[in-house]
């Protein structure tokens, strides 16, 4: 090891945390270019050679390295939170008729498609601009870029990198939510932990508030096959150390990578920009008053330039989230003025019948984990476990008398994405504040889920 | 005995394909992984498509064959339930044969976003069967 492999957990959440995580904290903690220490945040479980919910940040000028594993298939897969505007009092009355509207908005499931298709030139540009170019196709506002990471738009995209095969699977997939853990969900703000920093972000008890949990679809997926390939190929490495397959940043590979990745996190981007435009749209239609302005837009699956200091030093560091969210604490320069003196939104999303948090981010963050922390509960039961313990039709009616109405086109899938298949999101909030990654701002509970 | 079945991923599944041969075991690897999308058996056999492969070894061939079989899922929106494997060293020909996605009457239940190399193994058992594995993405 070149560097320690840190795990932030409560004890319950490290004595369930798979053996494999430790592994393959180890592992990442060999590679080539890897500064201070390989970390797991306490929603830690097995990954693709990087633990999910883990974080390392390599040194481009030291051999660095960036691997298409330590970043996900789902390149800048994330959650995205919409104040309304609206009290649990002003939705309640018109829930139904919202649910419905939103599962006839938003394209949700397998074999989904949008209505939106791009020629060759349109895709390049959508792949350039991110959200940026949502907005500027009149899906969205100009105010929201401010309350997105990097503004809205990642820079260096090099879509030219991006294979035909991406781009051919992206060509029906703007603006559908996916399936699997995916979900749009409107929840209330059931409890308050700091009431400044909520009235901050805008938030007060019984608010309503629209999340979005999805990523780059069918291209992010295919750049993610594309990119392991070629980096398995060329790093010449044993089975089974193929799962940490990489490039160093400044090889051939490692740069069409960097320039691929950044294409696909503005895909997703511009994916959540759309989305965002026709869950507004939904909202008009039921409930008219409501305003749907951005809270934040969170990425979970990345790598990023960050400057950070090691030993004394300040660097300019690739920093791999592989399930982990970006948490900069107050006073960051790269957070907009209206949230600087607060902190970053950090966005935990839950799964269906379960609680989300907003959390901040802390100044302590930035030394325990270059200012990261986790992203969701993540799961503690296989999906074939759930499906053979759950049964989608009962679990739905369940979730109805708990007061959440589910709507989704697929059983089964719900099954799999039972609320009791995943670990206690509550335990994993709580070990972020007290580990001070990030700190509790309000616990949200879901009224309507939109399953994918 | 030719044969599949889905082993435990933390967040996502693992598929097994079990066989006389390696084609045989490729080609139960593509089944288990169907039946992570949806229900094998109620997929018709309707249309075929064709896929060629290469891969310098048969473990990374294996994860090729299943992401060609995902990216012809995602961009037909197809769904196969027979596969035939042809294999020449560490090229492979594979025919898939299937019908449009039916959300409802073929139980859909969640996409397929890439085969991965995690717990990625092809080998020849010392029994005389051959086992074809990996994680997938979902």
């Amino acid at each position: 090891m070149r560097v320690p492999g840190i795990i932030y957990a409560g004890e319950q959440l490290i004595e369930d945390m798979d053996e494999k995580v430790r592994e393959q904290l180890t592992n990442v903690a060999t590679l080539p270019g890897i500064r201070r220490a390989a970390y797991a945040m306490p929603d830690a479980h097995w990954g693709y050679g990087f633990p999910i919910g883990g974080v390392a940040a390599f040194d481009p000028d030291e051999g660095g390295v960036i691997s298409a594993g330590g970043v996900g298939f789902d390149i800048s897969c994330g959650v995205r939170a919409l104040h309304t505007g609206l009290t649990v009092d002003q939705m309640e009355p018109r829930r139904i008729e919202l649910a419905d509207a939103l599962f006839r908005s938003v394209p949700a499931g397998v074999g989904s498609t949008g209505t939106i298709r791009l020629n060759e030139k349109e895709m390049d540009e959508m792949l350039c601009g991110g959200a940026n170019w949502a907005i500027a196709r009149g899906y969205g506002s100009p105010e929201d870029l401010e309350r997105i990471e990097e503004s809205g738009c990642a820079s260096g995209a090099k879509p030219e990198c991006v294979s035909h095969e991406a781009k051919k699977r992206q060509a029906r997939e703007m603006g559908t939510l996916g399936s699997g853990n995916h979900y749009l969900e409107i929840q209330r703000v059931a409890e308050v932990f700091d009431s400044a920093t909520a009235a901050a972000f805008g938030l007060q008890l019984n608010d309503i508030v629209v999340s979005i949990h999805c990523g780059s679809r069918g291209l992010g997926h295919q750049v993610g096959t594309d990119y392991l390939k070629a980096m398995v190929i060329e790093g010449h490495r044993p089975i089974p150390d193929r799962e940490l397959a990489c490039a160093p940043i400044y090889s051939e590979l490692g740069q069409h990578y960097v320039g691929a990745m950044r294409a696909a996190t503005n895909c997703a981007l511009a994916n959540r920009q759309i989305i965002t435009h026709l869950v507004r749209n939904a909202f008009r239609e039921v409930v008219p008053g409501a305003k749907l302005a951005l809270l934040y837009d969170v990425s979970h699956n990345t790598c990023k330039i960050e400057r950070h200091t090691v030993n004394g030093a300040s660097r300019e560091l690739f920093v791999h989230r592989k399930g982990a969210t970006r948490a900069f604490g107050p006073g960051h320069s790269d957070l907009p003025p209206s949230l600087r003196a607060v902190g970053q939104p950090v966005l935990i999303g839950g799964t269906m019948g379960t609680e989300s948090y907003v959390l901040v981010g802390t100044g302590e963050s930035e030394d325990l984990a270059f200012s990261s922390a986790c992203h969701g509960a993540g799961r503690s039961m296989s999906r074939t476990q759930a499906a053979k313990k759950w049964q989608g039709r009962k679990l739905i009616d369940e979730l109805h008398e708990k007061g959440v109405l589910i709507r989704t086109r697929s059983f089964r899938g719900v099954a799999e994405e039972a609320p009791g298949a995943y670990k206690d999101v509550n335990a994993v909030a709580e070990a972020a504040e007290h580990a001070k990654l990030a700190r509790r701002v309000v616990r949200l509970v879901p009224l309507i889920c939109v399953k994918g | 005995m030719a044969g599949w079945e889905h082993f435990s991923h933390g967040s996502d599944i693992g598929v097994r394909g079990f066989g006389h041969t390696v084609e045989e075991a490729f080609e139960q690897a593509a089944l288990a992984l169907t039946a992570i999308v949806a229900d094998v058996s109620r997929i018709g056999q309707v249309e075929t498509v064709e896929v060629h492969c290469d891969a310098p070894d048969l473990e990374l061939l294996l994860v090729s064959w299943l992401n060609a079989i995902i990216y012809e899922m995602a961009v037909r929106t197809m769904l196969f339930s027979k596969f035939l494997v042809v294999m020449s060293g560490c090229s492979l020909t594979g025919t898939l044969v299937g019908e449009e996605v039916d959300l409802e009457r073929h139980r859909v239940a969640v996409e397929a976003k890439g085969a991965t190399v995690t717990a990625l193994r092809v080998v020849h058992n010392h029994d005389g069967q051959w086992v074809a594995q990996c994680v997938v993405d979902v």
